[in-house]
């Protein structure tokens, strides 16, 4: 069986905005990551802190 | 099953065509540096201390807070802003972004950063920032904004809440201190915006909002640009006035306090006749620096200590 799929081919100024997208969605991701990987630490160091202390 | 690809261009599908940088111009960035900078006053001039890297994060979730209801406001005006020289190149009058796209940027960054300011900081400071983006979005931008000309007195409010916010993610509470620091800040709004108002009155006639010049005259406006400066005055000295910023502070405050209504009453004697308006167009740029100043003052006041302490330290 053959099914004909209609895709978009998209021109050179969208390819490139979305490509800026992703690019900023990609970075954004990444920043978060290292940002709640950093809150996580401190908020653990608080409460060691209070149960040590 | 195979597959065969019809490579086909629709010209009449919409594509976006919008760049990160017109994601970023929906959130304000020239108001989220003002709400950014005065929070962090707020944040360095709260009793107590916080985590400096709880701090910056207080301070990041402000701005996208700040940005999100930038991005709302955005969405809900963008017919308005279309008319409007000032407005006219924003993302979406300028079709870059579509309304449905900059709603569900805003409403998905409100939710992060409230929520975000929640589990990290506390949810005092987290509703805090909820009811500003509320505030600002939908009383200001949906309720007043089209519909009297006290708009930007009431809605002052929004622009007022961030060193409230900032004071509250340190103290977890608000007190007599950071309600002045609103206060500075809500009483400053009437003059500095009706400045602006004044001198674009006729953009603001022609979106049909309802701005103080347009709806009460020149002449009235003129009036209250000069009676809420001779309160905005003496509210600036108030932080020491009140033991929580020094005689240093409080010269700088008197003495700037003293310009600000100067130039307000320039625009109070402006002449009808006179249509380049250029005394409004000073207390505009003054009423900027005049916050600017007091704010900063406040900051180096509240950072010597803590640089002299940790310069004892070293």
């Amino acid at each position: 069986m053959s099914e004909k799929l209609e895709t978009i081919t998209l021109t050179d100024e969208q390819a490139k905005s979305r490509r800026s997208r992703n690019i900023a969605i990609g970075l954004l991701c990444g920043g978060l990551v290292i940002l709640f990987y950093i809150m996580t630490w401190v908020k653990f160091g608080e409460i060691m802190l209070t149960k040590t202390g | 099953m195979s597959v065969i690809e019809d490579h086909t261009v629709y010209e009449d599908i919409k594509i976006s065509l919008a760049m990160p940088g017109d994601y970023f111009a929906l959130l304000k960035p020239r108001v989220m540096s003002l709400v950014v900078f005065t929070a962090l006053v707020g944040l360095l001039v709260a009793p107590g201390s916080i985590d400096p890297v709880l701090g910056a994060v207080s301070i990041l979730c402000i701005a996208i807070g700040a940005g999100a209801s930038g991005a709302l406001n955005m969405w809900y005006d963008a017919d308005i802003d279309a008319i409007m020289s000032r407005t006219a190149s924003r993302p979406i009058p300028s079709g870059k972004i579509t309304r449905q796209e900059a709603l569900g940027f805003g409403l998905f960054l409100s939710a992060f950063s409230v929520i975000t300011f929640g589990l990290a900081v506390n949810w005092f400071a987290a509703f805090l920032l909820a009811f500003t983006i509320f505030y600002y979005a939908v009383v200001y931008s949906m309720w007043l904004k089209r519909a009297t000309p006290q708009n930007i007195v009431i809605g002052g409010a929004a622009g007022a809440f961030p060193p409230m916010i900032g004071w509250a993610a340190v103290t977890g509470s608000v007190s007599l201190e950071s309600i002045v620091l609103f206060a500075i800040i809500f009483i400053w709004t009437p003059p500095h915006f009706w400045a602006l108002a004044l001198f674009k009155a006729e953009d603001y006639k022609r979106a049909a909002i309802p701005m103080m010049p347009n709806v009460a005259g020149e002449a009235s406006t003129k009036k209250q640009i000069l009676a809420y400066s001779l309160v905005v005055a003496p509210l600036g000295v108030s932080p020491w006035i009140l033991g929580f910023a020094s005689i240093a502070y409080g010269v700088i405050a008197a003495a700037f306090g003293v310009a600000f209504v100067w130039f307000a009453y320039r625009v109070f004697k402006m002449d009808e006749a006179d249509r380049k308006m250029l005394p409004a167009k000073k207390l505009f740029g003054f009423s900027i620096l005049y916050l600017f100043v007091l704010y900063a003052s406040l900051m180096v006041e509240a950072l010597l200590p803590k640089v002299t302490a940790l310069l004892g330290m070293a």
